[in-house]
């Protein structure tokens, strides 16, 4: 990955041409698809851009500097934090990445998360506290098995390098490894039935009652970038082969993330919201499960029938 | 850097803030009439959010504030504390007669309204209560005058 390379990715594809549109595009059909489940038209596609334009457009609240600074600073974060994860995104075959980028995946996917309870924390509004605690008992019970499974994919395939994982982990690591991810993939959009943290009206908005303006239009813009950034990352990881012509491969990777968000949607529309010892005993038991069976399989490959790298 | 007052910039802001209003809803005494009436604008049958319009849990993040009740002394506090959480801009709908007149509370020793002797109105929804197409037609009237804001280059408002 030369430098060129890498600011492509970055600003073009996947990275910011490409994913702010996508997360606008997926927010909007995700507020569109819910009304249509609930039996309501709902708001135009565009309804996302309009927010942030609108939002972006309102007068600051007057804050001390050292509170306004954290409040825009830990947004920003994410926002990097989310472009950075989605130029790492083997899309392409000529992706060959650097060993390692799987680490620094991870690492980057997991940063919006640890802000957003940072926010709640800062903005020192108990509303904010509580919906931070809960992200944080949420993130961690989701995390182990999300670890987990892309821990047995790498040991599968080999490799740390996300290229080489996408396309080497056999099937029966990749796919009880899948399901486990899709299964952490609510948790860490914080949609229903895991959508505790931000819960509406219930905590008022969680980790962000706080925030106004700017700093909620730069959430909204990391929230979309989310989206695109974890349905992405579970497209690629998805699909083993990769065509020689970019075209299908582009192709393959914006479909399958749309139909992931589809497929996000129906669940929120059909479920309501766990409590929090429901959802973490749910992600413990049945998430856990699932990634200790790829762990078990990959290891089973690996060390005894002599696939894999090691 | 403060928000645009022309040009395509401002057509574009007006055009957003028409287009995605933010609603939070205070109860300041009410018997919950004009508050069930407010919430089936959001179920199926009127679906406002068809018009950008959502439920805001937080004032931090609304753009309409809606005041049902005749304001009592014990909310008149929490009222005035919300109303100045809002940031600008930002638009008041009185929904139902409570508001507008304290309606049958008139002249009770523990009611501090009519609500516009505390934060300004901007519009009226008369009814006891009013039906959801008059309050969802009294929130597109406040939305218009919430496009319209402009505020003045010294930084004070309307």
């Amino acid at each position: 990955m030369n430098a060129w390379h890498a600011l492509f990715a970055l600003l073009v594809f996947p990275g910011l041409l490409y994913a702010l549109p996508m997360g606008w595009l997926m927010l909007g059909a995700g507020r569109k698809l819910m009304a249509r489940f609930q039996g309501r038209i709902g708001p135009p596609l565009s309804q996302p851009f309009y927010d942030v334009v609108k939002l972006l457009a309102k007068q600051p609240v007057a804050r001390v500097p050292a509170e306004k600074w954290l409040l825009t600073g830990l947004p920003l974060l994410a926002v990097g934090a989310m472009l950075g994860a989605l130029a790492l995104l083997p899309v392409f075959s000529s992706e060959t990445g650097f060993v390692g980028d799987l680490v620094l995946l991870v690492g980057l996917l997991e940063l919006p998360a640890l802000c957003l309870i940072l926010a709640g924390y800062a903005s020192r509004s108990i509303y904010g506290e509580v919906g931070a605690t809960r992200e944080a008992a949420l993130s961690i019970a989701s995390n182990v098995p999300f670890l987990a499974a892309l821990v047995a994919m790498a040991a599968a395939a080999g490799s740390l390098h996300l290229s080489q994982i996408s396309v080497a982990t056999p099937w029966l690591v990749r796919l009880p490894a899948l399901l486990t991810i899709l299964l952490c993939l609510p948790v860490k959009l914080r949609t229903n039935p895991f959508s505790l943290a931000n819960a509406e009206q219930e905590i008022l908005a969680g980790p962000l009652t706080e925030f106004d303006g700017r700093q909620l239009a730069l959430w909204e813009l990391a929230h979309g970038l989310e989206w695109v950034a974890l349905t992405g990352f579970v497209a690629t990881l998805a699909v083993p082969v990769r065509s020689p012509h970019f075209f299908f491969d582009f192709l393959g990777f914006v479909l399958i993330s749309l139909a992931l968000v589809l497929l996000l949607n129906l669940l929120a529309a059909s479920t309501a919201r766990l409590k929090l010892w429901q959802a973490t005993r749910m992600l413990w038991r049945w998430a856990s499960l699932l990634a200790a069976v790829a762990l078990a399989t990959a290891f089973y490959l690996t060390f005894y029938l002599g696939h894999g790298g090691y | 850097m403060s928000a645009p007052t022309k040009g395509i910039l401002f057509r574009l802001v007006e055009r957003a803030r028409r287009r995605s209003a933010w609603l939070f809803h205070f109860n300041a005494g009410a018997c919950n009439g004009c508050d069930i009436e407010l919430i089936t604008c959001l179920t199926p049958r009127y679906d406002v959010e068809q018009l950008g319009i959502k439920l805001e849990g937080s004032p931090r993040q609304a753009d309409v504030l809606c005041v049902s009740g005749p304001v009592t002394r014990t909310t008149r506090e929490a009222l005035e504390t919300i109303y100045g959480q809002i940031p600008y801009p930002k638009v008041v709908v009185a929904i139902g007669s409570c508001p507008a007149t304290c309606n049958v509370f008139a002249g009770s020793p523990v009611i501090d309204g009519p609500l516009d002797r505390i934060i300004p109105v901007d519009v009226y929804v008369p009814g006891c209560p009013p039906r959801p197409h008059q309050i969802i037609q009294g929130i597109a009237q406040a939305i218009e005058r919430l496009a319209e804001y402009r505020a003045t280059p010294a930084g004070g408002e309307r």
